[in-house]
């Protein structure tokens, strides 16, 4: 690993809330995208002359197509209630990281270009021209945030600040001011399939490798199947889970469960992506681009169900936008959900008894869960609200008898986000990711001090890729992060069958 | 300074008064109303409720009122905020109340209504210190706090100035100065239903009285700068997708019509 040009922040011995330093953060910029990419996503290649009438015509349009940004934009009182709660500013004491420094960027410039009092009286109603340096804090400040929905739990109006982030870089990238890493992964997936840009062949590769190591390991033909038509299941995973650690032994995981179920499944190499980067930029039409790959593989491999993977966003925009972006999907079995998680998959075989899981193979392992942003607050698992938090920790118990949580208000909705999300999980912006880990890692240090925890579990390919990169930072070891799936992958019995 | 010029003066005040509070009227009424409209008529194209979210529009009106009336968010939030703001919410209500007193005749509503205003008189008077008091605790974390001074316009503080002008008027005039309220309210009624012939006759005027103009100047002035301000939380908290959507994405399928119109070509 280079040598770190920043300081890893210090723990906190109890949580006091950040000064402000206004401006710490100002040059910390991930790439800007190229023009190849922006073209294949539908924007203009690099920045356009008129660039501030495009901006303000652009944020114009959204206003009248989201109620989201209208409402969020006018209601906020500057009551101070979000102010110490994004991990960002917790991590860099940049005021503009507050959620209400970063949502006042649009703010300003909404309000001098559309409202009355802004128009009239700039100065009285902080309202602001859009310059150039507005522009560049707009880039800067909306990439540095993960869109986790954090302190919009604790908003008295319920302002999300990802609406606003949203929508400010689809107003970036139709200036032709894109970030890199998002939308060079949007064109991975137009091009070859997935985020990682692995293709079919590949895949395939992979795929065969794994199912020799399980039957190396286990002596069972465990299947990882692909482009099998007339499967009961079709099986979205991050692309991550093909090829990265601790992911893979997730994806193993997800196999062993499938076998043990006896339902006939398979992936796909045309929807071999579970996550969306076209919900991070905000654009309706690129996520409604990569969505509809996943409906056509389920109709081209006639499949009856869909489930997801371990992957937060991806689960978010799987959730709560796949029946409105690529609906309906009146081709699939109606008795179970549509989609289905992963997670509500293996618990509802572990509430039948379907599973043999063997708690001991996981002694070796303390284990706590990081519940991910978007599957916390923007999501839900099985019948009840809520079930989003117990159904991953109940497959967790079931096989592990050591599990302990993290502080009460770092998990369920209160969670922090791992600091990699919302298309940051880029290298130029390691900085920021570590020291938006903070509040996360506090915890984590919390419950290993009090219960000796190993392990961190968590159902994200962002989370896992993000902490295996900073927990090293703060003393912590990269194999600590396990998938939930490998926590089910080991304990389960293979073969005994009892249903 | 003779009678008739005083009279005089008061004729100009009653104008002034009468017609401002049309004006105000007018504006508060259009301005919210329109914001309104345009609020229903965005849509919201995307699922986006904060979960956990209920599953019922019976839930989601029960979510909405423990946001709008006790501010659960906020208590997650932060206490002191919320302790001031709940004060000053508290208080303002009952003062509002109060003050129906000045604007109905008890002629011209059903039983018990009338009745209720009048219990609620005291309760209203000493409210207003109550409203004080919060109105200060959030000028005060304002001032001193960085990180909410870093996030605050001049708006900001005003908003809290004029409040606390029209308070302050308020509670002099009923604890200090005593204003002649019987020929107030003859003034107001005569406003409410547009009985302008009274105007003539001084019973009916704005009574002279320098604490009066300011309170009800401030007031005018509060409902015109309402649909323009921030203000606008209070119609907005309702619209807010985040806390008035349904958690249904699975079972039911929401799709905003320029949605439909862009993406979806038309089945006839």
């Amino acid at each position: 690993m280079a040598k770190a040009k920043f300081e890893t922040p210090e723990f906190r011995p109890y949580p006091v809330i950040p000064v402000i330093k206004p401006g710490v953060m100002k040059d910390s910029r991930s790439f800007v995208s190229k023009p190849g990419m922006q073209e294949s996503l539908g924007y203009p290649g690099e920045l356009v002359d008129n660039w501030q009438e495009v901006a303000i015509n652009k944020l114009g349009e959204l206003l009248t197509k989201y109620r989201s940004l209208r409402v969020y934009l006018d209601t906020c009182v500057k009551c101070g209630s979000c102010t110490d709660k994004c991990h960002y500013f917790i991590g860099t004491n940049d005021p503009k990281n507050m959620p209400v420094g970063r949502q006042d960027l649009l703010r300003q410039v909404y309000r001098r270009y559309f409202t009355l009092a802004g128009k009239l009286f700039p100065k009285l109603v902080g309202a602001k021209d859009l310059t150039r340096d507005m522009l560049d804090d707009w880039y800067n400040y909306f990439h540095q945030c993960s869109q986790c929905r954090r302190c919009s739990v604790y908003c008295p109006y319920g302002i999300d600040t990802a609406e606003i982030s949203m929508a400010a870089r689809e107003i970036l990238d139709a200036v032709g001011y894109g970030q890199k890493y998002c939308n060079e992964i949007i064109e991975k997936v137009y091009k070859i399939g997935n985020n990682l840009g692995l293709p079919g062949p590949a895949i395939r590769n992979t795929l065969e490798g794994l199912e020799e190591d399980i039957k190396d390991e286990t002596g069972v033909d465990v299947r990882l199947p692909l482009d099998e038509e007339g499967a009961e299941v079709l099986f979205v995973p991050p692309s991550a889970d093909f090829f990265v650690e601790p992911h893979v032994d997730g994806l193993i995981g997800y196999g062993k469960v499938f076998h043990q179920s006896g339902i006939s499944w398979t992936m796909s190499s045309h929807a071999s992506e579970a996550g969306n980067f076209g919900m991070f930029i905000g654009s309706y039409e690129n996520m409604r681009r990569v969505s509809m790959r996943i409906r056509e593989a389920a109709l081209d491999l006639k499949v009856k169900r869909i489930v997801f993977g371990e992957c937060g966003h991806a689960w978010r925009v799987a959730y709560a936008f796949l029946n409105t972006l690529a609906g309906p999907f009146d081709f699939l079995d109606k008795r179970y959900p549509i989609p289905q998680h992963i997670c509500e998959f293996t618990y509802d075989l572990i509430q039948k008894g379907a599973l043999k899981l063997d708690k001991s193979a996981n002694d070796h392992r303390r284990v706590t869960y990081h519940d991910s942003c978007n599957v916390a607050r923007a999501t839900r698992m099985g019948h009840k609200p809520g079930g989003q938090f117990v159904i991953p920790r109940e497959v967790i118990k079931a096989c592990c008898n050591h599990f302990y949580d993290m502080p009460s208000d770092t998990i369920y909705d209160e969670t922090y986000c791992c600091g990699g999300g919302g298309g940051l999980l880029t290298d130029e912006l390691m900085e920021v990711r570590v020291k938006g880990a903070l509040p996360r890692m506090e915890a984590l240090k919390q419950v290993t001090d009090d219960h000796q925890v190993t392990h961190m579990a968590t159902i994200c390919a962002i989370c896992k890729s993000q902490f295996t990169k900073v927990v090293p930072y703060y003393g912590f070891d990269m194999d600590q992060i396990i998938s939930v799936h490998q926590l089910v992958g080991d304990a389960i019995v293979l073969n005994v069958n009892e249903v | 300074m003779g009678g008739g010029n005083k009279e005089a003066l008061m004729g100009f005040w009653t104008t002034f008064y009468a017609l401002s509070f049309y004006v105000a009227t007018l504006i508060l009424i259009l301005g919210v109303g329109y914001k309104i409209y345009q609020y229903t008529k965005t849509p919201a194209p995307l699922k986006i409720p904060t979960t956990p979210a209920p599953l019922t529009t019976g839930g989601v009106v029960i979510r909405m009122l423990l946001e709008v009336i006790l501010f659960k968010s906020l208590f997650r939030s932060n206490k002191w905020i919320w302790l001031f703001a709940m004060i000053f919410h508290g208080a303002l209500w009952v003062i509002l109340l109060r003050h129906l007193r000045y604007f109905i005749d008890p002629q011209w509503v059903i039983y018990p209504i009338w009745e209720l205003v009048e219990l609620i008189q005291p309760f209203g008077k000493y409210a207003s210190f109550a409203m004080l008091f919060g109105l200060l605790g959030l000028l005060a974390r304002r001032l001193f706090v960085e990180r909410m001074r870093y996030i605050s316009s001049a708006s900001d503080y005003l908003m809290l100035v004029l409040l606390l002008v029209i308070g302050v008027s308020g509670v002099l005039m009923s604890f200090v100065t005593r204003t002649d309220i019987v020929q107030f309210k003859a003034f107001m009624l005569s406003v409410i239903s547009f009985q302008w012939q009274n105007f003539e006759l001084s019973a009916y005027q704005m009574p002279p009285d320098s604490m009066l103009l300011v309170h009800l100047a401030a007031v005018i002035l509060l409902m015109i700068v309402f649909p323009f301000s921030k203000l606008l939380h209070a119609p907005g908290v309702f619209f807010s997708p985040g806390r008035n959507q349904v958690d249904n994405a699975r079972e039911k399928r929401h799709v905003a019509p320029w949605a439909i119109k862009q993406f979806e070509a038309p089945q006839t």
